[in-house]
């Protein structure tokens, strides 16, 4: 791969920063999903970071696509930016990355019509993010020589970690849930147990003993 | 022609983000789920109740016009 | 079974002046028998028409929410759809009422007139019948003599509801009706409105439809000739006695419920409107009639006519509290409010009726109490709260007594109905 143009540096930089952006969007997707809280933020913090930090990753692939094809050493047509394996260098590589571009562009413009669609339907499309990210991480691996090696490899592999540890998480929550019908009687048994540990925990402290959960 | 803040409590998991943007109207109960003042929005905290309406994970809060809708048994 | 027919409710002499019974036959009768009782079904012709009699009847749904039927059949009727779902609800999910059972094994032909008119006024293009037992004998039967004498306009198809208290729910209904699980949903938009498929949709229970059928006939004064100016027409009620047995009984709207129950020295209190009713105490209430507007100063409603006489022997408490507990596993578990508080209402209920509470848990019960009300889609949260506390309210003496580990109660076999199974499992609903 030759090219020392500015536009080929741009896109180079551009689409590792979008990687980087990508992640905090899974990861904070997911914690958006999972109610939890960055220490310090207030609750819609999550939400807010989460929707904008994905327009900004769009924002950055745009300029990372555009300066690509604006690049003049490898012919990239624009329409393989969108229709996959549909240029002529790398055609495998920026393939995945069309077919990651696609389906963020089906996530975000499925979230703006969101009060408009079908629940079920926005939330099938958004699992596709499961599957956007890993393959836009193919397509940097294998699209680019920077992260095939030195600190990017190692920064581009500690971003797969921080991803798999939130799905990991994701699933594992996923699986411990009670399943619709058996709801209420997760929440008898909740309240029972609070209620049983509360007379136990005031009999101790009659008779002076310690309650252990 | 006032809007009325409205729950959808099947779609509610009560995240709390609502509760948060829009304390006035909004607080939560022992569970986390909102307490949504029944009187329409004033006008001066439109605003505010449109961004929490948008702001919703769940899309559950819903800003509707004054008619209470019909809960049947 | 235990369901009788008293046709010998007390009142005589205005009972036959308005006209009752109206809805009950005898014994059971098949389609020669209910023509030659009321002759032909009495189409109109085109859609509307009938809605205006409907309209100057004043009849009101007997399901249990008492609204007006005219208003719905207008919502139904107006709208330009080309698709529109009638829907007669046999579900009676009430575990404690037996009217619709009874009514569509011995005048299913009734139900059936009144569903087929009912489609007619409102231009109906698909009929459902929603049954908790599913077709049985009397229904087939029924459908198969009207289909080969061409009475039905329309098509009728039979799905069982779930055994779940739920089921029969509006919204709810219609989902079953879609292939899904008997669970409702929020509403806007009303199932009137956008029901089965997004067409607008008719819910009538099968006991409204059977009124609409006589209305068709008889004209609205008639209807009216019975009943009080605000409340008119007659209405199924299944009554409990202290003796135990089960009754359904056609009783005049405004009718004093003293010659429906029970009121003696064997009487503890009254419950009037089924499991999301109201306890009322003895002896205050005993002057209280079959009527909301007397009902209301008590916090009450006919509901869907269930009227129980507790006997002095046994524990309202217990009951009360028997029955809550069925109420807060019956939730669809879909709303925050109500998964969390009703069990715990439940719970608090349950430990109350037990021997010795905790000091605080009646004030917590309480506290969940208004928490659930209006905050769940539909009105389990609501009619479970009001069953509770109006127990609570007639039965505090015997709180008192269960604290000091007492209890009034000389008999401890359950007194109120309930069904076996309880919901485990998604497979449940559906």
């Amino acid at each position: 791969m030759g090219g020392t143009t500015v536009f080929w540096y741009a896109s180079r930089a551009t689409g590792i920063v979008a990687l980087l952006l990508l992640t905090a969007v899974l990861v904070f997707g997911i914690l958006v999903n999972r109610q939890g809280r960055l220490p310090g933020l207030p609750r819609f913090a999550v939400t807010d970071l989460h929707r904008n930090l994905s327009l900004l990753a769009v924002a950055f692939i745009a300029v990372h696509v555009f300066t690509a094809v604006l690049d003049t050493y490898v012919h990239i047509p624009l329409i393989s930016a969108v229709v996959p394996f549909a240029s002529g260098y790398e055609r495998l590589w920026l393939g995945l990355g069309a077919i990651s571009l696609d389906m963020m562009i089906a996530m975000i413009v499925t979230s703006l019509l969101r009060g408009r669609m079908n629940r079920i339907l926005w939330r099938a499309i958004h699992l596709l993010a499961y599957a956007s990210w890993p393959v836009a991480f193919a397509h940097g691996i294998g699209s680019s020589k920077d992260l095939q090696q030195g600190w990017m490899l190692d920064m581009a592999i500690g971003c797969a970690l921080i991803v798999a540890v939130a799905v990991i998480w994701r699933l594992a929550h996923a699986a411990r849930q009670v399943p619709r019908a058996g709801r209420v009687a997760a929440v008898f048994a909740q309240h029972t147990a609070t209620t049983s540990r509360a007379t136990a925990s005031k009999q101790a402290r009659r008779t002076g003993e310690t309650v252990t959960r | 022609m006032a809007d009325t803040l409205k729950v959808n409590p099947i779609d509610c998991t009560g995240h709390g983000v609502c509760a948060e943007l829009l304390p006035e109207l909004i607080s939560l109960d022992e569970w986390g789920y909102p307490i949504v003042d029944p009187r329409p929005v004033p006008p001066v905290l439109d605003r505010e109740a449109r961004r929490a309406v948008a702001a919703c994970p769940a899309l559950a809060l819903k800003l509707m016009r004054t008619e209470e809708p019909a809960r049947s048994a | 079974m235990t369901t009788t027919v008293n046709e010998s409710a007390p009142g005589g002499a205005s009972r036959q002046a308005a006209g009752l019974p109206r809805l009950l036959p005898a014994s059971p009768e098949d389609l020669r028998g209910h023509l030659a009782r009321y002759g032909a079904t009495p189409y109109r012709g085109r859609t509307g028409v009938l809605i205006g009699d409907i309209e100057a009847s004043g009849l009101t749904g007997r399901g249990g929410a008492a609204f007006p039927v005219y208003r719905k059949m207008a919502i139904v009727a107006r709208s330009r759809a080309g698709r529109k779902v009638i829907v007669a609800n046999g579900s009676e999910s009430e575990p404690a009422s037996r009217k619709d059972e009874l009514l569509l094994r011995i005048a299913p032909n009734l139900v059936l007139d009144g569903l087929q008119l009912a489609a007619e006024a409102v231009g109906a293009t698909e009929a459902h019948l929603y049954l908790h037992y599913g077709p049985t004998g009397e229904i087939l039967r029924a459908l198969a003599e009207r289909a080969s004498r061409g009475l039905d306009g329309i098509g009728v198809t039979i799905t069982q509801a779930p055994p779940r208290f739920l089921a029969g729910q509006e919204t709810a209904l219609v989902n079953r009706l879609g292939g899904g699980p008997a669970l409702p949903t929020f509403q806007p938009p009303r199932v009137s409105e956008r029901g089965l498929g997004g067409a607008p949709t008719l819910v009538q229970n099968v006991e409204t439809l059977a009124h609409l059928a006589l209305i068709a006939r008889y004209g609205p004064r008639w209807f009216r000739a019975a009943g009080t100016d605000a409340e008119p027409g007659s209405m199924l009620t299944t009554v409990y006695r202290p003796d135990g047995k089960c009754r359904v009984v056609e009783a005049e709207i405004g009718a004093p419920l003293r010659t429906l129950l029970s009121s003696g020295a064997e009487t503890a209190a009254w419950l009037v409107g089924g499991y999301h009713g109201t306890w009322l105490p003895m002896p205050q209430a005993v002057g209280l009639t079959l009527a909301n507007d007397t009902l209301k100063r008590f916090g009450a409603s006919v509901g869907a006519g269930v009227l129980v006489a507790l006997p002095a022997d046994r524990c309202g408490l217990t009951e009360a509290a028997r029955v809550t507990g069925y109420l807060a596993a019956e939730s669809a578990g879909q709303c925050g409010p109500c998964l969390n508080g009703l069990p715990r209402i439940a719970a608090g209920l349950a430990e109350l009726a037990g021997s010795g509470h905790r000091r605080q848990t009646r004030a917590d019960v309480e506290r969940w109490a208004g928490l659930v009300t209006g905050r769940g889609a539909c009105n389990h949260p609501d009619g479970t709260v009001r069953f509770v506390r109006s127990a609570l309210t007639v039965f505090s003496s015997e709180i008192s007594l269960h604290a000091r580990g007492q209890c009034s109660a000389t008999n401890r076999k359950p007194f109120l109905p309930l069904p076996n199974g309880m919901p485990t499992s998604e497979d449940d609903w559906t």
